[in-house]
């Protein structure tokens, strides 16, 4: 066998060309790979909560096996001055810390980019490329005698990285050592031993390597008042915001930091001066039991809410429905991963929209609202909140595993004291009071939205039995057909109220012929993508839809357009299959971009289809094909 | 908000409570379960219970699931609202509600098909997180709607009305309750309202957790000869071991009984259990004497009845919550939404 032979401790070796290359700042893709349980994601956090303190906007992606400890993960960064936020094939910077994926780590650098590994064992030359640089840091080494402890070591091999990059990347080393102070204060014996580690890879760099690297971050005024946050923490925060006192959930990636986030924020935000905690959450037996508690607490008139996934979505779709025709609030955060089962499931897509819009037996549809930001989590918490109350029905938030659980920029939370949270419907002994006759089902004010009355309110008026179906307007037990139907079609009346009450899409239409929609987390890499185009001489119009059922505007959008694609991270177009049933349109006027390998969609799968496409259409470009950038790089 | 309930005709010999009413105020609709059926005996039981006891007919959440059995809570206190819910999830819907509002009296009517086999999964949950409410099933080890299957508490060779015998062990819900940490554990007959009553009223003043097992035969599909859930069988095999007056506090404890076989159990509320016992040696306080005897009398075809376990100190959800004493449903934003200045804070540690 035939090995690399390196000098271990190289003296004035260079890093891998900095010497005269131009240098790119703020403006790359660097990807850890890590053994799961290795104590690394709290290296790699700090790193990207580094750059951006630095001011650099940073887009985070976990990429991660169900596993506690041994499999392969991923921890990927997209550093962006532009502010891309979306994912970009290619990387540029590879930190490759486990063995077992050296091969396909090394494999996915852009040629030309750069690969930090432990050189404290010989590389094998099968592994070695001649468009890549190599950058050796002796890591197992440089712990070994500094902590004796093996566990510590293992430990300490992300802090050494994360120093070394320091060094070669130019990251301000008084922004990570004061994090380390600020993370481990109050646990002071913690804080010398991680400086010492960062400063053993800093300083091998600085003493052995001749960097930094042409990739290198700089300070930036591009996230300047902005927070870093995940999806999943801001939608918790906006659900005690918006008046959630019942969380009932049951553990299931990628939901369960929703879950836990809500607790935690409860715990600081919703105790009051005598410790009495305004709020109650339970950690369920299944998902079925999950949606029976949002029901119940739903029913007897507290805001309540759930997190799930997929699987259970599936199990908790009889509940939906009982809901959906007994009209109860109920809100239900459906944080998307990919398929059943376990493994690709810790991977994200936009798999469950059919699921979730129709879920249940019977004739039931369900609102859907589609957040693509950490800021629209929060609000939209607060809104599906207010609609399940509004439209008495339960009401889906279809997020995903990127936007639940990466760390993005987003703009500081904000709100407004005079804010009031609307209830809906709902008559109290007052009301009944000045009432002839209540009747639970009866439409009054034409919008499909009966009056509600919760348990206990009145000694002699407004009682009535909750049934899934077979009552009358004044919630008397009848199977008369036109009851039913009555009933049925009244439940059409409220989805149009639904309809106007629904996030609006966000358009921005200067009349040219082709437009894009997407929703969601599809929304990050559609920026970089655009520009793209642009710069082959197409530009698009644009819809990102928020809401389902769909506002007219989203039917103007698409009968504007001579061309309407729509980008979706599925394999069934699942949102043209909203569109084309909720709108009745003619399927062939929307043409679907579709990704769903288990990543998030990237900004080159958008531009590559999306130019295929044109050329199909011999759509006329203002400019030759050719002049954007393609990535990754050909040569 | 209080209000007064408007006077209404009556007959004049029905007794008035305190609050001014009568039984006929407690009723519901007009049962639809078959005649003689022993749940309708159940609910007549529970109407009787909270006249006696002078709740206010509007301050209940009357919780069920799918079953003929959760059809009944139509079928007493219509002043209080009832959700019909979907088959073996009522303890999900009940710890919702009760989660929300926790001054409503709940009370959850189930069967034995909806609590022991599709919702044995929901049962077991509820009785550990000690949802304070009271949760009677309605057993008569039949699917009664869909035309008589053994349910999962029928007895092992009970047979069918054709005379075929059940293949399997039968699930003890009294058991599970007791063991799964249930602070109040009944068993009753529908046909013996005397101790089902009395039963009832101290399930509905318990705090925590109480559950009733009432053995409520289907005249329709399990009542027959090989039956261990007829009225016949009940009848002969029953044993009271303990039964239980609920004595409200203030109230002058006026009958006397046997010393040694009498014990009062002073209630947290100030009120008073009276507990009578066929074997002065029954401790109802023993969880573990208590799942003894129920087993021992189980293997011996003998079915006890009567308050088998009771706690009356027990914690409650809401307690192991730290919930405040206003229902949560009742908090309004200035509780909840903490603010624009709270988020001041927030932002500060997320940049």
């Amino acid at each position: 066998m035939i090995h690399v032979t390196e000098p271990r401790f190289p003296s004035g070796t260079r890093a891998g060309g900095a010497g005269g290359a131009r240098v790119r700042y703020n403006d790359f893709v660097i990807r850890f790979a890590n053994v799961n349980g290795s104590g690394s994601a709290s290296a790699n956090g700090m790193f990207a909560k580094a750059l951006f303190r630095m001011g650099v906007p940073v887009a985070t992606r976990n990429i991660f096996p169900s596993n506690i400890e041994g499999l392969p993960t991923w921890f990927e960064v997209r550093v962006s001055e532009r502010g891309y936020a979306g994912r970009r094939e290619g990387i540029d910077l590879m930190v490759a810390m486990n063995a077992e994926t050296f091969e396909e780590d090394i494999a996915s650098i852009v040629p030309g980019g750069y690969l930090v590994y432990d050189n404290s064992k010989d590389l094998h030359v099968g592994l070695r490329r001649a468009d890549i640089n190599y950058v050796g840091i002796p890591i197992s080494q440089l712990v070994l005698p500094e902590f004796p402890n093996p566990k510590h070591r293992a430990l300490f091999k992300n802090i050494v990285y994360l120093g070394s990059l320091s060094a070669l990347i130019n990251i301000d080393f008084d922004v990570i050592t004061g994090m380390v102070s600020s993370q481990y204060k109050g646990k002071d014996d913690l804080i010398a031993p991680n400086i010492h580690a960062l400063e053993i890879g800093r300083n091998y760099v600085l003493d052995y390597l001749d960097g930094p690297l042409p990739i290198q971050v700089r300070y930036s005024n591009a996230a300047e008042n902005k927070i870093l946050v995940d999806g999943n923490t801001a939608a918790a925060i906006g659900a005690i915001y918006g008046g959630a006192t019942v969380c009932a959930w049951y553990p299931i990636t990628p939901s369960t930091s929703l879950a836990e986030a809500f607790e935690q924020y409860c715990n600081r935000l919703r105790v009051d001066e005598s410790g009495q905690r305004n709020f109650a959450i339970i950690q369920a037996e299944d998902e079925l039991a999950a949606m029976g508690i949002v029901i119940g607490a739903g029913w007897n008139g507290a805001r309540a809410f759930t997190a799930t996934s997929g699987p259970g979505l599936s199990l908790m779709t009889e509940f939906l429905g009982l809901a959906y025709f007994a009209e109860i609030p109920a809100v239900l955060w459906d944080i998307q991963r990919a398929g059943p089962s376990t493994g690709m499931p810790t991977r994200t897509q936009q798999g469950d929209l059919l699921a979730a819009a129709y879920a249940s037996h019977g004739d039931t549809r369900h609102p859907l609202l589609f957040p693509s930001t950490p800021n629209e989590c929060f609000d939209f918490a607060v809104v599906a909140l207010d609609l399940a109350d509004r439209l008495q029905t339960p009401i889906l938030v279809m997020s995903d595993l990127e936007l639940g659980m990466n760390d993005n920029l987003a703009d500081p939370f904000a709100w407004e004291d005079d804010r009031r949270l609307d209830r809906g419907k709902v008559l109290d002994a007052d009301d009944l009071d000045a009432i002839e006759t209540f009747g639970r089902y009866v439409d009054v004010d034409g919008d499909g939205i009966g009056y509600r009355t919760l348990p206990g309110t009145h000694a002699e008026k407004g009682a009535f039995f909750t049934r899934g179906t077979s009552r009358d307007e004044y919630a008397a037990y009848t199977e008369a057909p036109e009851a039913y139907t009555a009933n049925m079609d009244r439940l059409l009346r409220k989805w149009e109220t639904a309809r106007r009450l629904v996030p609006a899409p966000v358009v921005e239409d200067e009349g040219r012929d082709v437009g894009i929609i997407y929703y969601g987390t599809t929304a990050l890499p559609i920026p970089e993508a655009l520009d793209r185009l642009a710069e082959d001489g197409v530009e698009l119009d644009t819809m990102r839809i928020r809401g389902f059922p769909f506002t007219t505007e989203v039917r103007d959008f698409i009968d504007r357009h001579g061309i309407v694609f729509l980008a979706e991270q599925n394999r069934d177009a699942q949102m043209k299959t909203l569109l084309v049933n909720d709108l009745q349109i003619d399927p062939a006027r929307i043409d679907a971009v579709l990704y769903y390998g288990g990543f998030s969609i990237s900004a080159d799968t958008i531009y590559e289809q999306v130019s295929e496409r044109l050329v199909e259409y011999k759509v006329p470009r203002l400019r030759a094909v050719g002049g954007g950038r393609s990535s990754p790089p050909s040569k | 908000m209080t209000y007064v309930a408007k006077p209404r005709v009556r007959h004049p010999l029905l007794p008035i409570n305190e609050l001014g009413l009568t039984r006929r105020d407690y009723e519901g609709a007009v049962s639809t379960l078959c005649a003689g059926c022993g749940h309708d005996s159940v609910s007549a039981a529970i109407v009787q219970a909270c006249a006696e006891l002078a709740l206010p007919p509007h301050k209940f959440a009357k919780v069920s699931g799918i079953g003929c059995s959760s059809k009944t809570p139509s079928y007493f206190l219509s002043h209080s609202h009832g959700f019909n819910a979907v088959h073996g999830r009522m303890p999900s819907v009940a710890t919702g509600a009760n989660l929300a509002n926790r001054e409503l009296y709940c009370v959850g009517v189930s069967g034995d098909g909806d609590s022991a086999s599709i919702g044995i999964g929901q049962f077991a949950h509820i009785v550990r997180r000690r949802i304070n409410m009271l949760y009677i099933v309605d057993n008569n080890g039949t699917y009664g709607l869909t035309k008589g299957q053994f349910s999962a508490t029928n007895d092992k060779g009970s047979t069918s009305k054709k005379g075929v015998p059940n293949l399997y062990e039968p699930i003890d819900l009294v058991s599970m309750a007791l063991q799964i940490g249930a602070s109040f554990v009944a068993r009753s007959f529908s046909g013996d309202k005397s101790q089902l009553v009395p039963l009832i009223q101290a399930g509905l003043m318990h705090k925590g957790f109480a559950f009733i097992d009432v053995i409520s035969p289907c005249v329709a599909f399990n009542n027959h000869n090989g039956s261990t859930k007829s009225y016949d069988y009940v009848r002969g095999h029953s044993e009271r071991l303990v039964s239980a007056d609920y004595i409200a506090a203030g109230e002058e404890i006026t009958v006397d009984y046997e010393s040694g076989t009498a014990e009062d159990v002073a209630m947290p509320d100030g009120s008073t259990l009276r507990l009578r016992k066929l074997d002065e040696n029954y401790d109802p306080r023993d969880r573990v004497q208590a799942l003894t005897h129920v087993q021992r009398a189980a293997e011996a075809g003998e079915v006890v009845t009567g308050l088998l376990y009771v706690d009356p100190d027990a914690a409650d959800c809401h307690d192991a919550l730290g919930t405040p004493a206003a229902p949560l449903n009742a908090l309004d934003e200035s509780v909840l939404c903490p603010g624009a200045a709270a988020l001041v804070g927030v932002n500060a540690q997320l940049s």
